[in-house]
């Protein structure tokens, strides 16, 4: 019955524990504390993450999982010539490139809006934000029968205002702007709110102080609103930037990456390789390039931050 | 000077109606059209009555049970999600309480391990996870759904963020009365740390629920196939019909609504002070 009496022991703290007990007892609280964790974040985080980068590396065939070999950078070579490979990553390009800039200040001339005080403004914010409770899966199955081209609600509309017909998902240059759309709608109430709360931080006294001297709204907001959410206007477009380089379900829903490939996506190419055409190797080489482009905005945004901080 | 307020504050409320309408016409018309028939969605596309509820038909819905387990759907996203939360606020909590409090060997290395793992994107791990669980055989099962997500790096970081902010002295005095270590965590921490345990489950509620590419690959068939995954295969399954999507959608916005109901004040500030900390 020994685990008994130890146990006794600790719990009043006897002079009897020598502090060498002790010292082991706390170790092994310590490392049950931080054990489950870690190791699930070893299986399933750093494991995988070594793999791919190994995989990425040899020429790995699902079915055939005895023929791999080590290739080098060969995988590496193939997709600086692979055109839908480029394509994906331009595609991509193109949605963040519009997506990060017009849904930050989207949200953000949202938030300015909500921030009045006016009847019924706790109506508005909700309406902004009500996209963002609806599921990306679910917009994106009511979106693809709005941009219907022949019975949709999206035509019909902008018909009022003598605009259209379009052809939206079905046309190789329309849809990559049609799901750039919906995903605006979709995403800007969510940073609107994170703005709100910033807005809300500012001190009114430094508003009325710029009344007195004779402000203007305009100057109002360059020079005190805007600097002093800086921060928050950073963090904002590095995360919307993160979250756009991993565009997949909207396409996978709406276009399955077509028509013509146009709205194929660096995380499409990685789930098509891998899964259908069963190309690990080569599938793996997309994904740890994905997960550098990824790191290099995540060191991008440690940078700002600590530059304005400073 | 009276007179201009007035005006403003009228074009004020216009941008605001204006931009009110572009944000919920698509949910309206969702709503709307799950309780009309095919025929009448079809029809009034061209005009207003497309946003007007003038039927009140539940044959879409029954038609929605009748063609997929959608209960099912539903019943295992809430079963899985909620087990990530109630397994992952333990798991990392502790972790995150042991980062802060304790003193062990390797414990500031293993920490920035930790934090330098957040920044890895999941979707890049996707094909060797899905490998290793082949490996445990756990394709198509809960395990699969729930076991990789319990530990979350940014969790840990979050919790230890709080944890390190709260006063010490209350730990102490307990463990001179000889409390250990772990009824110290139970009795006196968590009840400090209510708000983070909230704000991290509901944030850690809201991603999982909407997971869709690991559910689609990890999973193959209706047994254990998430809302999401489940939407996805009723909407490209023929015939597709409107009124049987629309309803479908419509229920399966509800369980996320009840949470934002409910919890709508944590998850804002959580979105927030996520926002300030960076």
């Amino acid at each position: 019955m020994e685990p008994v009496t130890q146990k006794t022991n600790v719990n009043n703290a006897l002079p009897t524990v020598s502090p060498k007990q002790r010292k082991r007892k706390n170790l092994y609280t310590s490392y049950g504390f931080v054990g489950p964790a870690i190791i699930l974040l070893f299986v399933f985080l750093i494991l995988p993450a070594v793999l791919a980068l190994y995989f990425s590396f040899t020429n790995y065939y699902l079915l055939t999982p005895e023929n791999t070999k080590f290739v080098g950078m060969e995988n590496y070579k193939r997709l600086a010539e692979d055109s839908l490979f480029l394509k994906s990553l331009g595609n991509t390009a193109l949605f963040v490139v519009i997506v990060v800039p017009v849904q930050t200040l989207v949200a953000l001339a949202l938030a300015l809006l909500v921030n009045q005080k006016l009847m019924g403004i706790k109506f508005f914010r909700m309406a902004f934000f009500a996209p963002v409770v609806t599921s990306m899966v679910i917009v994106s199955i009511l979106w693809t029968f709005i941009y219907n081209p022949d019975n949709g609600l999206a035509n019909s509309i902008l018909n009022i205002v003598g605009l259209g017909p379009f052809q939206f998902l079905t046309d190789k240059d329309q849809a990559m702007y049609s799901i750039i759309f919906m995903s605006i709608w979709q995403g800007a109430g969510y940073q609107m709110m994170i703005f709100l709360a910033g807005l809300q931080e500012i001190p009114d006294h430094l508003y009325e102080a710029a009344s007195i001297d004779g402000a203007n709204a305009w100057q109002k907001l360059i020079h005190i609103t805007i600097p002093g959410i800086r921060n928050i206007l950073v963090f904002i477009a590095i995360v919307t930037m993160i979250a756009a380089t991993k565009l997949f379900i909207q396409p996978f829903v709406m276009t399955q990456g077509g028509p013509l490939d146009s709205t194929k996506t660096l995380v499409y190419m990685v789930y098509e390789t891998g899964f259908k055409f069963r190309d690990v190797g080569y599938s793996s080489a997309i994904a740890i390039l994905f997960f550098l482009i990824v790191l290099i905005i995540s060191i991008l945004q440690r940078r700002f931050i600590k530059e304005n901080t400073e | 000077m009276k007179k201009n307020r007035i005006i403003a504050q009228i074009g004020l409320y216009v941008i605001l109606v204006l931009l009110a309408i572009l944000f919920l016409f698509p949910l309206v018309w969702m709503v709307v059209s799950s309780f009309k028939t095919e025929p009448e969605i079809f029809a009034d596309l061209k005009s207003f009555k497309a946003f007007v509820p003038y039927t009140f038909s539940l044959d879409n819905y029954t038609g929605v049970f009748e063609r997929i387990p959608f209960i099912r759907y539903l019943l295992t996203s809430t079963l899985y999600v909620s087990v990530i939360v109630l397994l992952g606020l333990f798991v990392n909590s502790l972790a995150a309480y042991a980062f802060a409090r304790m003193q062990f060997k390797g414990r500031d290395l293993l920490f920035s391990v930790v934090v330098a793992l957040i920044i890895i994107p999941f979707e890049s791990i996707l094909l060797p996870l899905y490998l290793i669980i082949d490996e445990f055989d756990w394709l198509n099962t809960y395990q699969a759904l729930i076991i990789p997500f319990i530990a979350n790096a940014f969790n840990i970081f979050m919790f230890r963020q709080f944890f390190l902010n709260l006063p010490k002295e209350l730990e102490e005095s307990a463990r001179m009365d000889g409390a250990s270590t772990l009824r110290i965590f139970f009795q006196i921490v968590i009840p400090l740390s209510k708000p983070v345990f909230i704000t991290v489950a509901l944030l850690t509620f809201i991603t999982h629920w909407g997971d869709f590419m690991w559910p689609l690959i990890a999973t193959t068939d209706d047994s254990v196939r998430p809302l999401q995954v489940g939407m996805q295969f009723f909407f490209h399954q023929p015939p597709v019909k409107y009124g049987h999507v629309m309803a479908a959608l419509t229920m399966a916005t509800i369980p996320l609504l009840i949470i934002f109901v409910f919890f709508q004040k944590y998850y804002v500030q959580g979105i927030a002070s996520a926002g300030m900390k960076n």
